[in-house]
C-alpha cells in the first residue's frame, strides 16, 4: 500500500515492524477503552441505561489526581486517593442526583446524564482552565522487556487495565458482595426478598464505575493529554467497544474495548487517516447495530409482554 | 373571560405580529440574532417531533444541521443553484440521511439511537474536515457563500430579508408540525412513545414510523442548517460539534418536551445564554467559558426533576390557573 510505504519511509522502519508498532499502541489505548466499557456495562446491567457522564466523571477525577500530584504528592499515593475519592463521589452522585429518576422514563435519565456531563465539563474548565496539560506517568524509563513496540507507559497502561479487569472479575466471582450486586442487577425483586439492599448495590455500582473510570482517565491522560474535553473521544470508543462486545456482557465489553483500540489505530494508520479516526467508532456502532445488534458476545434480548 | 382556545389564538397572533415588526424596530445585529433564533427554533421543532412526541433520543442533530448547512453552501457556492431551491434540496438530502441512519439504530430501544447519534455528533467535525471531501467541503477552512439580497428592489437589508425567509420557513414548518402531530401519524408517534407494544398490536409499523419520524426530524434540522448557512454566509466543521447537538437537547427540554410552541422559548434560551456568558467574561475572565455548560447542565437536571414540561408547560399551568378551563 502506498500510504504504508510512505509512513515507513518516514519512520525509517520496515513495514512489518511499523504495523506491529501500530498494533501494540492500539492495545495500550484499547486497555483504557476496555475498562471504560466495563464501567459502562456495570451500570447498564443494573439499570439498562448507558451513563453518558462516565467520560466527564473520569476526566474530572483525572484533574483531581493532577492537582494532588501538582501539590507534590507521590504518584501512587495520588492515584490511590483519587480512586477512593472517585468511588465515594460516584456513590454520592447516585444517591443524590441519579436516584430520584429511578422510575422516570429512560429519556429523563439520559437527559440527566447529559446534564451531569455538561456540569463536570464546565466545573473542570472553571477550576482548572481549558489549556491542554501534560499528565505524568508512573511508568517512566526505557521500554520494558527490551522490545521496541511499546513505550514504558503503554506497557504499564496495558498491565493496569489487565489488573483492573482481573480484580473486577474476582470481585464479582468470588466475593459475597459481588454476588449480591449481580443478584440485584439480575432480579431486584427476589434479591430484595432475600435481604439484599438493592438500592445500595446500585450506588455501589456507580461507585465502582467512577473508580474504574478514574483509573482509565489517569492511564489515558499521558497519551491523549489532559484537558476538559479529553474523554469525549475515549467515551465514544468505549461505547463502540461495549456495543461490539455486547453491552450486557462484561467480558465482551472488555474484549470489544481492546479490539476497538487496535482497529482504531490500524484504520487510522493505514486506511482512513488519523484525522478521521473517530468515524471508525461511528462505523463500528452503526455496523454492529445493522448486522449483529446483540454484539459478539451479548445475549439476544427477548422482552416479556 | 375568553376561552383557552381563543387565548391561545390571540397569543399566537401577538407573537407573530411581534416577530413581523421586530426587524423594523431592532438594529442590524439584533435582526441577525433574531434570524438565528428562528433557525434554532426550526431545529428544535424537528428534534421535538422526534424526542418529545416519539420518545426517541437524538444526541446528533447537529450533524443533520451540518448536512443542511453544507448542502446549501455547496449547492449555492459551488454548483450555482439558486438559494431558494438550495434550501429544500439540502433538507431533502437530510431526510434521506436521517432515514438511512435511523434505519439500523431504530429497530432497537431508544438507547441505541442515543449511542449511535452520540457517535455521529462526535465524529461529524472530523468527517466534515476530511481531506477526501476537500474539493467540496473546503477541509477545515469550510465554505463561504454569498448572503442573498432582497429581490425586486424591496427596501430591506440583507439581514432583514434573511430574517423574513427564516420567519416564513419557521411559521410554515410550525404549522406542518402541528398538523402532523394532530394527524393519524402523530397519534401513532405518541402511541409508540407511551405504549409501544400496544401500538404495534394495533397495527402501527413501529420501525417504519420511527424511521420516518427520524427522517422528518432530520429534515427540519436540515432546513435550519441551510438557513443558518445563508444567514451566516459561512460553514466550517468546528461549528457543528457535539456542543451544538447538546444545545438542541437543552433547547427542547427548556422549551418543553412534546410542546411545539416551546421551541421559540428554547431557541431564545440557547441563542442568548452563550452570548450573555460572553459578555460576562469581562467580569469572570476565562471562567465565563464554563458558564453556559454549567447553566445548561443544571437546568437539564432541574427541569427533569421539577419542570418536566419546560417553559411551555409552566405557561400552560399558569394559563390554566388564571384563565380557568
Amino acid at each position: 500500500m502506498r500510504l504504508d510505504v510512505h509512513l515507513c519511509a518516514l519512520v525509517g522502519t520496515p513495514p512489518v515492524s511499523a504495523f506491529l508498532h501500530q498494533l501494540a499502541s492500539g492495545l495500550a489505548l484499547g486497555g483504557v477503552y476496555a475498562i471504560m466499557a466495563l464501567a459502562l456495562v456495570m451500570i447498564f446491567q443494573a439499570t439498562q441505561l448507558v451513563n453518558f457522564a462516565q467520560g466527564e466523571m473520569a476526566m474530572f477525577s483525572t484533574y483531581f489526581a493532577w492537582r494532588l500530584i501538582d501539590l507534590g504528592w507521590p504518584y501512587w499515593r495520588a492515584f490511590a486517593v483519587t480512586v477512593i475519592v472517585s468511588f465515594f463521589g460516584g456513590i454520592a452522585l447516585e444517591r443524590i442526583v441519579v436516584r430520584p429518576f429511578a422510575n422516570a422514563p429512560a429519556l429523563a435519565s439520559v437527559i440527566v446524564f447529559i446534564g451531569l456531563a455538561l456540569i463536570f465539563n464546565a466545573l473542570a474548565g472553571w477550576l482548572y482552565g481549558y489549556s491542554v496539560t501534560d499528565f505524568p506517568t508512573p511508568f517512566d524509563g526505557p521500554p520494558w522487556f527490551g522490545q521496541r513496540y511499546l513505550s514504558a507507559h503503554e506497557s504499564g497502561a496495558i498491565l493496569v487495565s489487565l489488573v483492573v479487569l482481573a480484580a473486577v472479575y474476582a470481585f464479582f466471582r468470588f466475593t459475597s458482595l459481588g454476588l449480591a450486586m449481580r443478584a440485584a442487577a439480575q432480579n431486584p425483586t427476589s434479591s430484595r426478598l432475600l435481604g439484599v439492599r438493592v438500592g445500595w448495590m446500585l450506588a455501589l455500582g456507580w461507585g465502582l464505575a467512577a473508580a474504574i473510570g478514574a483509573i482509565a482517565g489517569m492511564m489515558a491522560a499521558p497519551i491523549v493529554y489532559l484537558d476538559p474535553n479529553m474523554m469525549a473521544g475515549i467515551l465514544l470508543y468505549a461505547f463502540a467497544g461495549a456495543v461490539l462486545g455486547g453491552i450486557d456482557n462484561p467480558f465482551g465489553a472488555a474484549f470489544g474495548g481492546f479490539a476497538v483500540g487496535v482497529l482504531e489505530n490500524l484504520m487510522g494508520a493505514y486506511v482512513v487517516g488519523s484525522e478521521v479516526k473517530l468515524s471508525v467508532a461511528l462505523a463500528i456502532i452503526v455496523g454492529v447495530l445493522a448486522w449483529r445488534p446483540s454484539g459478539l458476545f451479548g445475549r439476544r434480548i427477548v422482552a416479556r409482554v | 373571560m375568553p376561552g383557552p382556545r381563543l387565548t391561545r389564538a390571540i397569543a399566537t397572533l401577538a407573537v407573530f405580529a411581534l416577530a413581523v415588526a421586530f426587524p423594523f424596530l431592532a438594529s442590524g445585529y439584533h435582526v441577525y440574532q433574531g434570524a438565528q433564533v428562528l433557525v434554532l427554533a426550526i431545529a428544535l421543532l424537528g428534534l421535538n417531533l422526534l424526542t418529545g412526541f416519539n420518545g426517541q433520543i437524538s444526541l446528533g442533530h447537529g450533524a443533520f444541521f451540518a448536512i443542511g448547512g453544507y448542502g446549501a453552501a455547496i449547492l449555492t457556492a459551488k454548483l450555482g443553484v439558486p438559494y431558494l431551491l438550495a434550501v429544500p434540496l439540502a433538507s431533502l438530502v437530510c431526510f434521506a440521511a436521517g432515514f438511512l441512519f435511523g434505519f439500523p439504530a431504530l429497530r432497537f430501544g431508544g438507547l441505541y439511537l442515543a449511542l449511535a447519534t452520540f457517535a455521529l455528533a462526535v465524529a461529524a467535525p472530523q468527517i466534515l474536515a476530511w481531506k477526501g471531501f476537500d474539493a467540496w467541503t473546503g477541509g477545515s477552512s469550510g465554505v463561504s457563500l454569498v448572503k442573498p439580497h432582497a429581490p425586486f428592489a424591496l427596501p430591506l437589508t440583507t439581514d432583514q430579508w434573511l430574517y423574513f425567509i427564516c420567519l416564513v420557513s419557521a411559521a410554515l414548518l410550525y404549522v406542518a408540525a402541528r398538523n402532523l402531530v394532530a394527524s393519524r401519524i402523530g397519534r401513532a408517534l405518541i402511541a409508540l412513545r407511551d405504549q409501544p407494544i400496544a401500538a404495534e398490536t394495533m397495527g402501527v409499523n413501529a420501525a417504519l414510523t420511527k424511521t420516518i419520524c427520524f427522517g422528518i426530524s432530520a429534515l427540519y434540522a436540515g432546513v435550519a442548517g441551510a438557513l443558518s448557512a445563508l444567514a451566516v454566509g459561512f460553514v466550517s466543521p468546528e461549528s457543528f460539534g457535539l456542543a451544538l447537538s447538546l444545545s438542541f437537547l437543552v433547547g427542547i427540554v427548556v422549551g418543553g418536551l412534546a410542546s411545539l410552541g416551546g421551541a421559540l422559548f428554547g431557541a431564545l434560551f440557547i441563542e442568548f445564554v452563550p452570548s450573555l456568558a460572553d459578555q460576562m467574561s469581562g467580569n469572570f475572565g476565562e471562567g465565563a467559558k464554563a458558564l453556559p455548560g454549567a447553566v445548561y447542565g443544571v437546568l437539564l437536571i432541574v427541569a427533569m426533576a421539577v419542570m418536566p414540561g419546560g417553559a411551555a408547560g409552566a405557561v400552560r399551568a399558569i394559563m390554566r390557573r388564571t384563565v380557568g378551563s
